[in-house]
């Protein structure tokens, strides 16, 4: 925990001289929710309540996603954005959602995030409290102690992270969190970030029609359309969703047939083409655990592959992929040739 | 004695239904029709209709190519399956993923996407997005492990005919080998003979 105790009392004494400086008028950030593990985003009116504040490993929820309503008020707000959340929030800023002169961008170091129902899935049960430090989790558990290693229950987005560099700030408060570059390369090879993102998009691609039918249709199942996946998609900024028309014929929201769970993840996939800068946010808040980023990075992968390397929010001016085009662009038929074996 | 006369009644009641229902199932052939359909795993579009399975084909066609494309084909009388319905739309730039999923929850057993050749689109540059878009699609329906041939983007002209011709043939053919479309329907919107 050394480090992020360190990193949030930073964080704090920063915001606090902001807020009382008059340079903002109210902060984002995190509160204590429901549960142990429960990390809310909050807005901070008053400098007393920032001791309120939290920032740890269970603080993934990606504050972009609230800047959309949160510019929108009278005032600057200081938002406290992780590297990759600065994607979400460059790219926001490329569709006008944000004004960037209402927000104040405190860019904050990661001490990468954990997974509640990695741990879960370790067979650690009657978890009480988790105490944080560099390398390894201290879990208080009904049943007694246990230990785990950090680097085994990270959410899946850090497994193959974008690097810790901001791409939007006004100033940076990273602390002694792995800011030294020798620390970081070193970090990157001895844990599994740097991981290949596509591993199981190829690993899909791979399988029989069939068997690909299968797969997805034993995880689309599981959706109960709670429509948080869309909730929380920073990409999702449309006022009325689609999904939201009454005459749509999908717009339930319990899904009553297999065609509906499909129709509404192809359909969120693609709506999200070009945008999603893969936060992963989606497959966290799924209440199923359905791997919905595989959908969005199958998505990253062809337009990687079929129109050059692009990461969605790496800039505010690069036209996306989806709104531009190239004379010589490869044809629809080259899916009857490329990948997806009969 | 009374007992033994209303058992009689009642038989002769129970004969009298069956020979009724037997009757009926006769002239309609409904029990051999469902049984037969059931076993070859075929379906019918409308109550009663036999034979083979008849695919149900939407073809999207631009109004400036595609569409004029399909007119020469009538006007120079050659000929393209009737279970390809056109849907005319301003260009190809126009259809929405959801309008292709939408047609295939609607009954739909392949869907096919024509519009002007790259470069000659009406709007000058509708077609290149439609390439980009439909590109992503097609292959996220692969990725789910829906039979890719059931989509098709052709770029037909207005002086293309014959082109329209042989590819409605030719794609009408592919979707009678693929069968019915069970991967992406909705159940909903079936018609069931039984």
């Amino acid at each position: 925990m050394q480090r992020v105790s360190v990193l949030i009392e930073l964080i704090r004494e920063r915001a606090q001289k902001l807020l009382e400086d008059g340079i903002v008028n109210r902060v984002i950030g995190w509160k204590k929710g429901e549960f142990f593990y429960d990390r809310t985003p909050a807005v901070f009116q008053a400098s007393d309540d920032l001791s309120e504040l939290i920032y740890d490993g269970f603080c993934s929820a990606n504050l972009s996603k609230y800047l959309i309503q949160e510019n929108k008020k009278d005032g600057k707000i200081l938002a406290l954005l992780k590297p990759c959340d600065t994607y979400s929030f460059n790219q926001l800023i490329k569709e006008h959602q944000i004004n960037r002169e209402n927000v104040y961008i405190l860019g904050i170091g990661c001490p990468d995030m954990l997974d509640i129902n990695k741990i879960r899935g370790k067979g650690i049960k009657g978890i009480q409290k988790i105490e944080e430090n560099d390398d390894e989790l201290i879990i208080d558990t009904l049943y007694g102690q246990r230990k785990c290693r950090r680097e085994d229950v990270l959410l899946e987005k850090c497994l193959s992270c974008k690097g810790r560099e901001h791409v939007a700030y006004d100033e940076l408060v990273i602390g002694d969190l792995r800011n030294d570059l020798t620390i970081e390369n070193e970090a990157m090879s001895d844990s599994a970030s740097g991981k290949n993102p596509y591993e199981m998009v190829e690993k899909i691609e791979a399988m029989t029609p069939d068997e690909r039918f299968a797969f997805w249709r034993s995880e689309l199942s599981k959706c109960i359309r709670c429509n948080a996946c869309r909730n929380v998609c920073p990409a999702c900024t449309c006022i009325k969703c689609i999904f939201d028309n009454d005459r749509s014929g999908i717009a339930s929201k319990a899904n009553t047939d297999t065609f509906e769970e499909n129709m509404f993840h192809i359909i969120r996939a693609l709506h999200v083409a070009g945008r999603c800068t893969d936060c992963g946010e989606c497959s966290r808040v799924c209440p199923q655990q359905i791997p919905l980023h595989l959908l969005n990075r199958k998505v990253i992968k062809d337009i990687n592959e079929f129109y050059g390397e692009y990461q969605a929010g790496a800039d505010t001016e690069t036209v996306g992929p989806l709104i531009s085009y190239k004379q010589d662009d490869v044809e629809p038929d080259i899916i009857m040739r490329k990948g997806g074996h009969k | 004695m009374q007992v033994e006369k209303s058992n009689e009644v009642e038989r002769n009641i129970h004969m009298d239904l069956k020979k009724i229902t037997e009757e009926q199932t006769s002239q309609t052939g409904l029990t051999e029709q469902i049984s037969e359909n059931r076993a070859n795993g075929t379906r019918e579009k409308g109550i009663g209709a036999k034979g083979d399975f008849k695919p149900l084909i939407v073809a999207f066609c631009c109004n400036w190519c595609s569409y004029a494309g399909a007119d020469l084909a009538g006007t120079s009388r050659l000929s393209y399956p009737a279970e390809v319905k056109i849907i005319r739309v301003p260009c190809s730039c126009r259809i929405n993923p959801i309008f292709i999923l939408r047609a295939f929850g609607r009954g739909a057993d392949g869907v096919i996407i024509c519009g002007c050749h790259p470069g000659d689109c009406h709007y000058s540059t509708g077609n290149y997005y439609t390439r980009r878009r439909m590109t992503l699609l097609f292959s996220m329906l692969d990725y789910l492990g829906i039979e890719k041939e059931r989509t098709r983007v052709e770029w037909v002209s207005a002086a293309e005919g014959v082109k329209f011709s042989t590819v409605m043939n030719d794609f009408a053919k592919t979707i009678h080998r693929l069968g019915e479309n069970k991967k992406l329907e909705d159940l909903r919107c079936k018609e069931f003979p039984y």
